[in-house]
């Protein structure tokens, strides 16, 4: 099968690489960038495990090609913390809060959050549980990842 | 907001056991840095996809595989043929007596000759990417002369040729006969209300975000059996893989590191990743299955699926004396071990906690051509839905409020212990605390004025709804009631705890090196908990059906109190001062009283490995201990949940107003967690009662099959849930109980509860689940 040049800035490295045109973001970040923190849950756009940002957005990365990001910026959950393994202000929240248990949705949930307290750095109840209401958790209830939300917004990045 | 009321005896929070501490498997988590089987990678891995049959019942009548086989970067396509013969025994190891405890299956690796559900596996096909794979699936050509399926359990219930199992001659799987009894007839035909209802539970399942996966690499020189799982309990696994390939136990390795969830699906080894194994085992190379969401909605185990008649004896002040259940189960063609069949256990504990006085029931569990039926938080949990639905029945059917019906029927503290007309005996236990401390935190009776205000002058349909049960949790039979722990002080003083469990979101990592800091005294950073890995862990039952906190928390517990003894021991001989004069905090050994005088562990370390004779006479060198933990037949928790509801009478939608657990799981090792877990459960049971239905056609053709179609819930449902502790000890070690399983038991009937006590306010009524929109606006409309 043909495969397609693409050169794509990954936690701000670049990274250049043949792909098929069928190869998901996902599956690109994944398998080809050895950046396993971005999981598949549904692999049809709607659970957000798979979020990560491209250019400044929150994206589906089960629901783009690798060819689509080609020249694009991505932003993925192991480029969130510090170089020495620090948490973010949104990542201590989740441990604080309890905001995880199995971890499996987490990487997407921290990242959405990221993302909407970039856009709205003081959301209210009603904008937290819309905001991270595209986003499935299985075991927590979403009762910690609430209270975190909440938590990171007072603290601030 | 949290209430607590230490019932017996006072809160018993430790240094270390009773606090809430942040997870150490947080970071790792939070940064992308966990390691689930999807990140396994092994060199010279293949990846392997399903052919799996769209038909629920039909005769293979041709299956072409030589295309596939062809196809570039395929190494392999196995059908029926290839696989079956060399297979062993593919049942769990509870299932390897001579006397199944229920009904098992005729269960084949793949489909051979015929299939008997849509998503049945006929054919695995490896190749160098999920991708490839996945396009030599679509060159398998598979005919079917199809055959009518049994989708409707009642219909399997009839006399019919039809049959999901040939080989088996009937579709009845399990067949419970009431005996006569003439006392109960007589109970039922002098009481002053008999009242009757019949209920069904729908097919939702475990559903947990991180479906199915497995790598297997077979390595044929040293015979070596490597397997990564998504699993809950690996050393069952291993033993499963062993019989099936044939490769001895002791040469099959099975680890899980992080696991994105199971809430009991990923307890017992399934046949699709039986077949990854054996193929694995016959290519001599590394293969990884990844299961999809479509493959999990389908083709994992279901749950719930049932239907119950109760009818309930009930005198003039509201008394429930006696009962009579009639259950049907669907088991689906391939139920998984141990979870067909639980008929039995519904009627057991039927009676809860309550005096019921006598009880008759009959079950029937049916073969249905659609997916199996699995362990799902709870599997017997019909039972509480059935009791607490009915009792809000009588309630309405007697005019009498449900909580004083609750009232008059609840076991107190004072008749401790009871035995049930089933037989159990309940003890420490606090069914009627937990009722009046949640009722007490909702405001119960200020409620009940303000839906009647919210009626009368506006028309709205608020509605209020318990759910009270008792749990039985760490059930003490076969391997499922013991656990074994080895605690070992290292030679630098550090300390690591390996345990038998497969965590897989409960934090076992964090809440056991709890444990091992309290009874051993040491730091908690200076504990780590290995665990999910059979060639590291001593032999244990995994994590689920509530246990890890009582049996691998006992064994811990005891293990560590062990090694503390011995610490003890050598640091009196070093100190010269009697072993009962010292204490072990922290990691430093003192004489009580004057810790100046004392000796750190990191010494009593050095001394037990690398100066045997320093030791005291007759003292073996290092400094570990083994302890296996038997625990008690069963381990009672117990919990209420209730919670308010407003029904909009135009669209039907249900909104949660509040949502109250009081609960009694014993000694609490971490109280973050354990309010983590019953969040998680109850929010899974208003999902299971509001939104998520696995649905078939009368073809058996599976309608649900993405996360479009079944409605987990999201942040938008949920309501912000409230906690109140009830703390009676258990007497197992350390007085915990379990409580994994118990969020998602108390809330369906909660929240069914709340719904119909907002209908009946129209005098409207419901029986059936998921109250969806439209089921609730046809309540409505059939007043």
């Amino acid at each position: 099968m043909d495969e397609h040049r693409i050169a794509v800035t990954v936690n701000g490295t670049r990274r250049e690489s043949a792909v098929e045109a069928r190869r998901t973001l996902a599956d690109f970040l994944r398998e080809d960038c050895e950046l396993t923190g971005t999981h598949l849950g549904c692999e049809h756009g709607v659970c957000g495990a798979c979020t990560v940002v491209l250019d400044g957005e929150a994206v589906r990365s089960c629901l783009l090609f690798a060819v689509q990001a080609d020249g694009a910026d991505v932003v993925t959950i192991e480029g969130l913390g510090g170089p020495d393994g620090a948490l973010s202000s949104v990542q201590e929240a989740f441990r604080a809060e309890h905001g995880l248990q199995c971890g499996f949705c987490t990487p997407g949930f921290v990242v959405t959050v990221t993302q909407l307290l970039r856009e709205n750095p003081k959301p209210n109840d009603d904008e937290i549980r819309a905001g991270i209401s595209g986003n499935l958790c299985r075991c927590t209830g979403y009762q910690g990842i609430i209270k975190a939300v909440r938590r990171a917004a007072e603290t601030g990045p | 907001m949290t209430a607590d009321v230490g019932v017996g005896t006072a809160h018993s929070a430790g240094r270390f056991v009773g606090q809430s501490v942040t997870r150490r498997e947080d970071p790792r988590l939070l940064t992308g840095h966990g390691r689930y089987v999807d990140d396994v990678v092994v060199p010279g891995m293949l990846h392997a996809a399903f052919v799996r049959s769209d038909l629920a019942r039909g005769r293979i009548t041709r299956l072409e595989v030589d295309a596939a086989r062809a196809h570039p970067g395929v190494t392999a396509v196995f059908t029926a043929a290839d696989l079956n013969p060399d297979a062993g025994s593919l049942q769990p190891t509870m299932f390897q007596g001579d006397t199944p405890p229920s009904p098992c299956a005729p269960v084949r690796l793949l489909a051979d000759g015929d299939v008997r559900f849509v998503g049945d596996p006929v054919a695995i096909v490896v190749a160098t990417s999920r991708y490839v794979a996945e396009d030599a699936c679509e060159l398998v050509e598979v005919d079917y002369a199809a055959t009518d399926p049994i989708v409707d359990p009642e219909r399997a219930m009839t006399e019919t040729d039809e049959l999901v199992h040939p080989e088996l001659g009937s579709n009845i799987a399990m067949a419970v006969p009431t005996p006569p009894d003439p006392d109960l007839e007589a109970i039922f035909e002098s009481a002053a209300h008999v009242v009757h209802e019949t209920f069904h539970q729908h097919r939702h399942s475990c559903v947990p975000m991180e479906a199915r996966g497995v790598v297997a690499a077979y390595e044929p020189t040293s015979g070596e059996l490597d397997i990564w799982l998504s699993t809950q309990n690996p050393h069952e696994a291993r033993q499963v893989c062993s019989r099936l390939t044939g490769v001895p136990a002791h040469k099959v390795r099975v680890r899980a590191a992080d696991v994105g969830g199971g809430f009991g699906q990923k307890y017992f080894l399934q046949r699709d990743e039986q077949v990854v194994v054996a193929t694995a085992r016959r290519i001599g190379r590394a293969v990884k299955w990844i299961e999809d969401r479509r493959e999990n909605l389908i083709a994992a185990n279901h749950a719930r699926a049932d239907r119950i008649t109760v009818d309930v004896a009930v005198d003039a002040e509201g008394h429930l004396l006696a009962a009579r259940l009639d259950h049907l189960e669907d088991c689906g063609a391939y139920p998984l071990g141990g979870t067909g069949g639980v008929g039995p256990f519904v009627a057991m504990l039927f009676p809860g906690p309550y005096r019921i006085g006598r009880l008759g029931f009959v079950s029937t569990a049916v073969w249905t051509n659609t997916s199996g039926r699995g362990a799902y938080r709870g599997p017997w949990m019909l039972e509480t839905v059935a009791r607490e639905q009915m009792v809000d029945v009588v309630a309405r059917a007697i005019g009498m409020d449900p909580l004083e019906v609750r009232r008059r029927n609840v076991i107190s503290s004072a008749e401790l212990p009871f035995t049930t007309a089933m037989g159990m005996e309940l003890d420490h236990v606090t069914p009627a605390e937990t009722l009046e401390q949640a009722v007490e935190i909702i405001g119960y009776d200020a409620f009940r004025a303000e839906q009647q205000r919210a009626f009368e002058t506006e028309g709205r349909l608020l509605g209020i709804g318990i759910g009270l049960y008792v749990e039985p949790t760490s059930m003490g039979s076969g391997s499922l009631g013991v656990e074994t722990a080895t605690v070992r002080v290292q030679p630098g003083g550090t300390v690591t705890v390996m345990l038998g469990t497969g965590s897989h979101g409960q934090g076992v990592e964090t809440t056991m090196a709890q444990v091992v800091a309290e009874h051993l005294g040491v730091e908690l950073d200076d504990v780590v908990v290995v665990q999910g890995d059979t060639a590291t862990s001593p032999f244990g039952a995994g994590t689920g059906g509530s246990r890890t906190a009582v049996v691998a928390g006992g064994a811990t517990r005891e293990a560590s109190l062990q090694v503390r003894e011995k610490v003890v021991e050598i640091a009196a001989h070093l100190l010269e001062a009697a072993p009962e004069d010292l204490e072990v905090i922290d990691g430093q050994v003192s004489v009580r009283g004057t810790p100046s005088k004392g000796v750190p562990l990191t010494e009593v370390a050095r001394v037990a490995y690398n100066d045997p004779a320093e030791l005291p006479p007759g003292v073996a060198p290092s400094l570990e201990a083994t302890v296996s933990y038997q625990a008690p037949p069963i381990t009672w928790s117990n919990a209420c949940h209730v919670c308010t509801v407003e029904v909009d009478p135009e669209t039907g939608l249900v909104t949660i107003l509040r949502y109250v657990v009081s609960e009694d799981c014993g000694v609490m090792i971490n109280p973050m967690i354990v309010e983590g877990q019953i969040a998680g459960g109850v929010v899974q049971g208003i999902g299971g009662v509001l939104y998520e239905h696995l649905i078939y056609d009368d073809q058996g053709t599976p309608l649900t099959t993405t996360f479009l179609d079944y409605l987990l819930p999201t942040a938008s449902e949920v309501p912000e849930i409230e906690y109140g502790h009830v703390e009676t000890r258990s007497p197992t070690p350390g007085g915990h109980k379990g409580m994994g399983e118990g969020g998602a038991i108390g809330s369906p009937p909660a929240v069914f509860n709340a719904v119909a006590d907002a209908l009946a306010r129209r005098g409207a009524t419901v029986s059936e689940q998921p109250l969806t929109p439209t089921r609730i606006l046809d309540a409505l409309a059939d007043v």
